[in-house]
């Protein structure tokens, strides 16, 4: 093997993003969920890097690049959130977050 | 037919980032979650090098691993937060969670697989365009005007983030 189909860095980035999904759906720690979102995005970037080189074109760098904006200030406004919960609720459980369920 | 360095660095990289991905879904404390975290998205930064994108990996260590976890690590150790309580999650989940997840990473290996044929390779090298240069001249031509609305986000983040986490004062 002298050379990596593109496929399998989709394959990658695939499996990453159903782990960030596996980890939102099983995990109950609401830092936790977000750092799986994290993991999400982290996917769906490899993918647009690898259809960036495959069609020799710089757009998908530059989805890339406005996906991390996005997620740095989701990151700030999520974790002021959490704060804001936390000071409220004293709990970082989603399980004991769900007035709008109840 | 002998083994080239891209394809170590991607097999290497790749399992790092795929094992420390599993490390953050199954342990259950956030911080072990949070250094996971960092390791795959290190991993994912020398993929990018390999995909010819110089710029994005930059960015990814900078702004991803540096700045973005760095908050994440804070909130962690400003909160407090311990092992997560373990609670019986429903029947539906239980059940269908796993294999539905694994019917969907199966059901997207298999149309890429179909999609993408196996002549067409990646080496390092093959791409040139990611350079700071080029990214600019897109960013300041192309991609002008989501350029300037992302201005516009990052102000009302930050103000967001300025009033929700701000003391009370009585």
């Amino acid at each position: 093997m002298t050379a990596i189909p593109i496929s399998w860095f989709l394959t990658l980035s695939a499996i990453l993003f159903v782990l960030g999904v596996a980890g939102f759906l099983f995990r109950r720690n609401i830092i936790t969920l977000f750092m799986s979102i994290e993991l999400m995005l982290n996917a769906v970037n490899l993918s647009f890097v690898t259809f960036s080189y495959h069609n020799k074109d710089v757009g998908g760098h530059l989805f890339t690049f406005f996906v991390m904006v996005v997620a740095a200030a989701e990151a700030a406004v999520g974790l002021a959130i959490i704060l804001t919960i936390f000071k409220n609720r004293s709990t970082l459980n989603i399980d004991d977050v769900n007035t709008m369920k109840d | 037919m002998p083994i080239t360095p891209d394809v170590i660095l991607f097999v290497v990289f790749g399992l790092i980032a795929v094992l420390a991905a599993i490390n953050v879904v199954v342990q259950t404390h956030p911080i072990s979650s949070a250094i996971s975290l960092v390791a795959v998205m290190g991993s994912l930064a020398m993929l990018y090098l390999l995909l010819g994108a110089e710029f994005i990996a930059a960015a990814q260590v900078i702004v991803y691993a540096g700045a973005v976890m760095v908050l994440f690590v804070f909130v962690i150790m400003l909160l407090n937060a311990g092992t997560e309580v373990r609670k019986g999650r429903s029947f539906m989940v239980q059940l269908l969670g796993v294999p539905l997840l694994v019917a969907l990473l199966g059901l997207t290996a298999y149309f890429v697989q179909r999609i993408y044929p196996a002549r067409e390779t990646v080496h390092f090298g093959g791409f040139t365009g990611g350079s700071p240069q080029d990214i600019g001249h897109a960013l300041f031509t192309t991609y002008l005007l989501p350029f300037e609305v992302t201005s516009a986000l990052i102000l009302i983040a930050i103000i967001g983030a300025v009033v929700l986490a701000r003391k009370e004062i009585d």
